[in-house]
């Protein structure tokens, strides 16, 4: 019975029974819902959310307070380089990859050298990082038109690729198995959730405690780096600041997921189950019809309900 | 030799004992060399005129860092700061509008606007506090509803506020700007919030949760009374708001909650709780208006402006926290 009890209380059981719960009053609401198309589709959002949240998902593993506010900027960012090095040509994407890269890494190492070398706290670093990043935008946009995607990209992110299924979601699904085997069978995982829980243990037995943090946030920013390429892809084009929802929705999705905010405890795959809850939830708000007000009403009314399912703060005791 | 030796650290000690004393010396020092800077650009910026603008400006944005001080003080959040000043900007402006805008519509408008600000605030602290959420993604999830709901009010921006309201927020009584006497009455309430229990309560309560707790706090509702303390002075920000942009918009504060938790770091207090100072969070305000108008006179291009601000607050944001951690030292 116990057994079962915990199994139940397993975030990623209690996303994937929401998520079917949530389609299947999707399907009552509105015919068609749940249909094989709508469900891709549906998908592929959840795709260009839960790559930005596997980044912020390692910088929250890692603890001490860790938190990416800067992954929207780099979103909108990587968007815009993405569009003006390939300008709507199948040639330039793998240039447009490695800049996009190279861009997100760059941002990720300034976040993790500021809060490594100077000890600033991820909050405000990554806080900082963002409002530098959105004035690097206005200069950006102001300067140069904001380019479109090429073909292939647009196929890969909205056209079926193989099994009838778009390339975007085989690239999530790649990035799925490879964080759940970076994390939990490789040295730099199994460090993450070291440095993650306790972080002077960590240190007293030889992780290179600094190095790790500043490699976490340069994997947000890449992570990032590649949304903001994907969204080019579905969008066609850039524009003002696409990124910009990802920041806290991400930290949501990561929640959502099971993984603490503390650090040290959850995983990507309970994650991935979070982001697709929320794109649903999104999703269903759109079809049903009220105006504005009250489905934003609706939507953190509901975000609140669900966050009593997950890792509620222990209740003091003396 | 050996009182050479001696001097530099008796002067380091006395500059760590001021800084003790004193956390929000630092950024005192950065808004005085930011109004050097501002003058130095452009001597009319420092004129009575200008300096009276610039308070009435960044009054709003004072208040919320005030607001988002007090939760900070017990190491929680609000990333619904922001949400609530819009909410209570739109609600007071409808209801001033539809009761015709008299001295008395105003008043029962505002007070019910001091109401609506503290429910919110009660909320958020019900939510982080007493149902234990997660500060950041329990405060961005209220935040979403207050939204909602200031949308509901005024679904779009515009509604003019009252003449008697802004003219009173941006006119003179007795010859003095009418922000300096919202100041000084601003100034006399942090002092007397200081001297209270709660403030003592909340530092103690965000310096170590469990030790607050084995001592007898009464953990829950300091906490709460720290989200309501925010409520209130959001509204407090949203009457500021309102009375410089002379109308309701239910999405103006929205960018406002990161400003306000930067200025809280600006002014020297720890966002893990247990430190700080309201003055400094007032002073950090002060130092985000002054970056965005030197940055203005230094003759920036205007494609520019948005990035060297950022690059700015960056680097001031870690300033601050540089400069507290030496302080707690």
């Amino acid at each position: 019975m116990t057994r079962i009890l915990t199994f139940v209380r397993e975030p990623l059981i209690i996303a994937l029974v929401l998520i079917a719960a949530l389609l299947y009053l999707g399907e009552m609401l509105s015919p068609g819902f749940a249909s094989g198309g709508q469900v891709l589709r549906l998908l592929i959002v959840a795709s260009l959310l839960g790559i930005v949240a596997a980044g912020q998902n390692v910088v929250i593993l890692g603890g001490r307070e860790g938190i990416d506010l800067s992954v929207g900027g780099v979103v909108s960012l990587s968007a815009i380089i993405a569009g003006n090095v390939m300008n709507g040509a199948d040639g330039g994407i793998v240039p447009a990859i490695l800049a996009c890269l190279a861009a997100g890494a760059f941002f990720g190492l300034l976040n993790g050298l500021g809060v490594t070398l100077l000890r600033i706290p991820p909050l405000v670093m990554t806080l900082g990082m963002l409002g530098v990043l959105q004035g690097l935008l206005v200069v950006i946009r102001m300067g140069i038109p904001s380019g479109r995607a090429a073909p292939g990209l647009s196929g890969f992110v909205t056209q079926p690729f193989f099994f009838g299924i778009p390339g975007i979601i085989w690239l999530w699904i790649a990035i799925g198995v490879l964080m759940a085997f970076m994390l939990h069978r490789t040295v730099f995982g199994h460090r993450i959730y070291a440095i993650g829980s306790n972080e002077h243990a960590a240190y007293m037995a030889g992780v290179p405690v600094r190095l790790m943090r500043i490699a976490l946030f340069m994997i947000s920013g890449m992570f990032a780096a590649i949304a903001g390429m994907c969204l080019l892809g579905y969008s066609g084009s850039s524009f003002a600041n696409v990124g910009e929802q990802y920041t806290l929705s991400s930290i949501i999705a990561v929640v959502f997921g099971g993984t603490s905010l503390a650090g040290g405890k959850g995983g990507y795959t309970g994650t991935m189950a979070g982001a697709i809850l929320l794109v649903i939830l999104q999703s269903i708000l759109t079809t049903v019809n009220i105006d504005e007000s009250g489905r934003q009403m609706v939507f953190g009314a509901t975000l609140l309900l669900l966050m009593m399912f997950y890792g509620r703060g222990r209740a003091m005791r003396a | 030799m050996a009182d050479v030796a001696v001097t530099p650290r008796a002067r380091a000690g006395g500059i760590r004992k001021l800084l003790e004393r004193y956390p929000f010396l630092p950024a005192l020092v950065i808004v005085a060399a930011l109004l050097l800077l501002n003058g130095v650009f452009s001597p009319n910026s420092l004129s009575y005129r200008s300096l009276t603008g610039l308070l009435s400006t960044y009054m709003a944005l004072i208040m919320l860092a005030i607001a988002q001080t007090y939760v900070v003080y017990a190491g929680d959040i609000d990333l619904s700061a922001g949400s609530i000043l819009s909410l209570v900007n739109v609600a007071i402006v409808v209801l001033m509008e539809r009761w015709g805008g008299g001295a008395g519509a105003v008043l029962l408008a505002l007070a019910l606007g001091l109401l609506l600000g503290l429910a919110c605030g009660l909320v958020n602290g019900i939510v982080v506090a007493a149902l234990r959420l997660q500060a950041i993604v329990a405060t961005f999830a209220t935040s979403i509803f207050f939204t909602g709901f200031a949308l509901y009010i005024l679904p779009v921006a515009g509604t003019p506020a009252p003449a008697l309201f802004w003219r009173t927020y941006g006119g003179r009584l007795l010859g003095v700007p009418f922000v300096f006497y919202i100041l000084a009455v601003l100034v006399v309430l942090l002092l007397v919030l200081s001297r209270t229990r709660l403030v003592t309560q909340l530092l103690a309560v965000g310096d170590d949760q469990q030790a607050a707790f084995q001592t007898g706090l009464p953990v829950v509702p300091v906490r709460i009374k720290g989200y309501l303390l925010c409520g209130l002075f959001s509204a407090l920000a949203a009457f500021c708001i309102t009375g410089d942009t002379a109308s309701g918009d239910p999405l103006v504060g929205g960018k406002m909650t990161l400003y306000s938790v930067a200025a809280v770091v600006l002014g020297g207090s720890a966002l893990s709780g247990g430190w700080g100072t309201v003055v400094g969070s007032l002073l950090g305000a002060l130092t985000i208006g002054l970056i965005n108008s030197v940055v203005f006179f230094m003759g920036t291009p205007s494609e520019w402006q948005n990035f060297v601000q950022g690059l700015a607050i960056l680097v001031v944001l870690m300033a601050g926290v540089l400069a507290g951690r030496r302080a707690r030292a």
